[in-house]
């Protein structure tokens, strides 16, 4: 269960912190379930390529930047509201994975399997291999730096003040479109691991496999009030139900639909629940509003 | 004089974005069709064969569109007061699965005249339904309607799983029994022989003409005017005692209803039943179709036929260009009338500071 509740978990976070990322600075990002499934496919396309899951986990990462600088253009510079821009890439994705997949690969569906992995499937066998997984290690390493580097760099406390007050920043010199788009860069390169970390665990890429992630992490983010140590719980949370979801599978039929229910509705329980009702509920300020060029 | 003066910018403004939303769509197109290999040219010209060519290509065009008539006014609607309404694919299949149901389970003989506003009405109330968490969320508690629209789409398709495995649905399938012979809506091919062989059914003028209705109607009316005031300034509305949380709320809800109504071509006039699955996408293309149409009747009836044909020509293209490269072209549309909107805003504004100077200068 424990087990479980950590694989499941991996894409989750990654994807959440991405969007802490995005957010933070100001540009609303609701593309991580379509930059998460660009991040999939990347990846297994290139670990069959090149044989090398290093190289899969890095395209992956290098196109989820590519994704969030469209983003960030599009919003910025294109003065698209970050809703459209956002719901515009998740679509793009959709149909462009399939799109890929088919040219690729033949099948609209499915992409071959990659070879190798463990194939360790219960308890602590498959702990281990929840552990020893690369993805886990990168997770660890940016549920750690995500919150270092918002709160104790410089670049942090930039990205920060894009989110909050842009226009002091505008007038210390400092270019708020460029450092939103670093930090957009950064936070669909994130979701875009989230994807990858989920494609590899199954290592094959199914076309549509995000299911809802991305906008969960999304909720998870909200949730947690923009701050990326509660969002990693909120997270935690969801794995949990995920887990839970699947250690349960095949027994109890009747309560299939009401497990499979479960975690959007805790999701819709919880944005109740813990909505803040201060400044919007803790968002960043200046959140969704466009850098003006007068 | 400087009202009729702003309203023509707006107007132009308007007209230009559709056609540059058009003109995007068709470049896209060109260039995908390109990148497979195809001659854009021969593509092009076996689309517009396929689809507005035949009679029959005619009315497989105002089948697709019927659903995004509706999804696209169900979307304008909310827009109209700044809220975006992602949600539509789950409600109009809540409520497309609650027609199939009770049409199935009416009584034999019932006459069209009591079947169909029944089943409109249950179509409405569902989509409301669907829609009315969201709405009370967002209206309450200020939580952002596209998360929850999003999650309660989710909870759509485990809801129809649960409800067609509970029962409604025939044994061994995912579909609902048929309905019964009065609550079919009739091809259009019993008015126009030509179109005889396609699907399209009299939802279509149906969606049209609500359209045309709610458009008009809505500036005519207190909600209608309030709406848009909420969109631009909540704050100002709330100090002026409009009040914001029921007009988002009922923005929500009337949108939901709306798409509630969007499968009912494809139920009522196509198959005779629901089933599991149908009409998914109608809601996302919904959302392009808002906005191209930027709220103008001719802009959503246009965009929505536009989406229809491509539909339809990937049908017909499948051949040389898979389907999936449509969902990839709508999602360019709507960027790039996105972008459009920047540019259009700015002339609109240009149009405002003008009239303002004037007045100003007149004083």
């Amino acid at each position: 269960m424990l087990a479980q509740t950590l694989r499941a978990s991996v894409p989750y976070v990654l994807a959440a912190q991405g969007g802490v990322w995005s957010e933070r600075s100001g540009v609303v990002n609701v593309a991580l379930e379509g930059t998460m499934l660009v991040g999939g496919l990347v990846s297994v396309a290139v670990a069959l390529t090149t044989g090398s899951l290093a190289a899969g986990i890095a395209a992956a990462a290098l196109s989820g930047a590519l994704v969030g600088l469209v983003h960030v253009c599009a919003v910025e510079l294109g003065r698209v509201d970050g809703i459209v821009s956002g719901l515009a890439i998740n679509l793009a994705a959709a149909g462009g994975t399939r799109v890929l997949l088919r040219a690729w690969y033949g099948s609209s569906s499915n992409s071959p399997s990659l070879a190798g992995g463990s194939s360790a499937s219960t308890g602590l066998a498959l702990l281990g291999r929840a552990l020893v997984d690369p993805m886990t290690l990168v997770m660890l390493v940016v549920v750690i730096a995500t919150p270092f580097v918002l709160q104790r760099t410089r670049l942090g406390l930039r990205v920060r003040g894009c989110g909050e007050s842009p226009e002091v920043l505008r007038a210390a010199g400092v270019s708020v479109s460029r450092t939103r788009a670093i930090a957009v860069a950064v936070g669909c390169a994130l979701a875009a691991l989230g994807g990858a970390a989920l494609a590899l665990e199954q290592r094959q890429f199914q076309s549509g496999m995000s299911g809802g992630r991305g906008f969960i992490a999304l909720a998870a983010v909200v949730l947690a009030g923009w701050r990326p140590g509660r969002a990693t719980l909120a997270c935690a949370a969801f794995a949990i139900l995920d887990a839970v979801q699947v250690v349960l599978q095949g027994q109890a039929r009747a309560l299939e639909g009401l497990l499979q229910a479960l975690p959007y509705l805790a999701t819709l329980v919880a944005l109740v629940v813990f909505v803040r009702r201060q400044t919007s509920g803790g968002a960043p300020a200046a959140l969704g509003r466009a850098e003006r060029t007068s | 004089m400087s009202r009729r003066r702003l309203w023509t910018a707006q107007l132009e403004a308007d007209a230009l974005a559709i056609v540059v939303g058009l003109a995007a769509a068709h470049l896209a197109f060109c260039v995908l069709v390109w990148l497979y290999g195809e001659s854009p040219w021969a593509m092009s010209r076996e689309l517009f064969v396929g689809t507005w060519g035949t009679p029959y290509g005619a009315g497989q065009v105002l089948f697709k569109a019927t659903p995004l008539f509706f999804t696209g006014l169900a979307v304008h609607v909310a827009l109209r007061a700044g809220l975006f309404n992602v949600g539509v694919e789950g409600q109009l299949a809540v409520a497309s699965l609650a027609v199939g149901a009770l049409g199935a389970h009416l009584p034999l003989h019932v006459h069209a005249v009591v079947a169909w506003p029944l089943l409109f009405a249950v179509a409405m109330g569902s989509g409301a339904l669907w829609s009315l968490l969201p709405a009370v969320l967002r209206s309450r508690f200020g939580t952002h309607e596209v998360i929850t629209t999003i999650l309660m789409n989710r909870l759509a398709g485990v809801a129809v799983n649960v409800a067609l495995g509970v029962g409604l649905a025939e044994a061994g399938s995912v579909r609902t029994p048929d309905v019964v012979l009065g609550a079919h809506l009739p091809r259009l091919s019993t008015l126009f022989p030509p179109l005889r062989g396609s699907a399209v059914s009299f939802a279509a003028p149906i969606a049209v003409a609500t359209v045309i209705v709610v458009v008009v109607l809505l500036p005519r009316t207190r909600y209608g005017r309030e709406a848009v005031l909420v969109a631009a300034n909540p704050v100002a509305c709330a100090a002026e005692r409009i009040p914001v949380g029921r007009r988002l709320l009922e923005s929500l809800v009337i949108s939901g209803a709306l798409a509630g109504l969007a499968s009912l071509g494809t139920v009522l006039g196509y198959k005779g039943y629901y089933e599991q699955g149908l009409g998914a996408g109608a809601g996302v293309t919904g959302i392009a179709v808002a906005m191209l149409g930027r709220g103008r009747i001719v802009g959503m009836l246009v965009a929505a036929l536009l989406f229809g044909m491509l539909a339809q020509g990937g049908l017909v293209l499948n051949a040389h260009v898979p389907m999936e490269v449509m969902e990839v072209l709508q999602a360019v549309v709507v960027l790039a009338v996105a972008l459009g909107d920047g540019a259009v805003r700015r002339q609109v504004m240009e149009a405002l500071r003008s009239v303002a100077v004037r007045a100003e200068a007149r004083v």
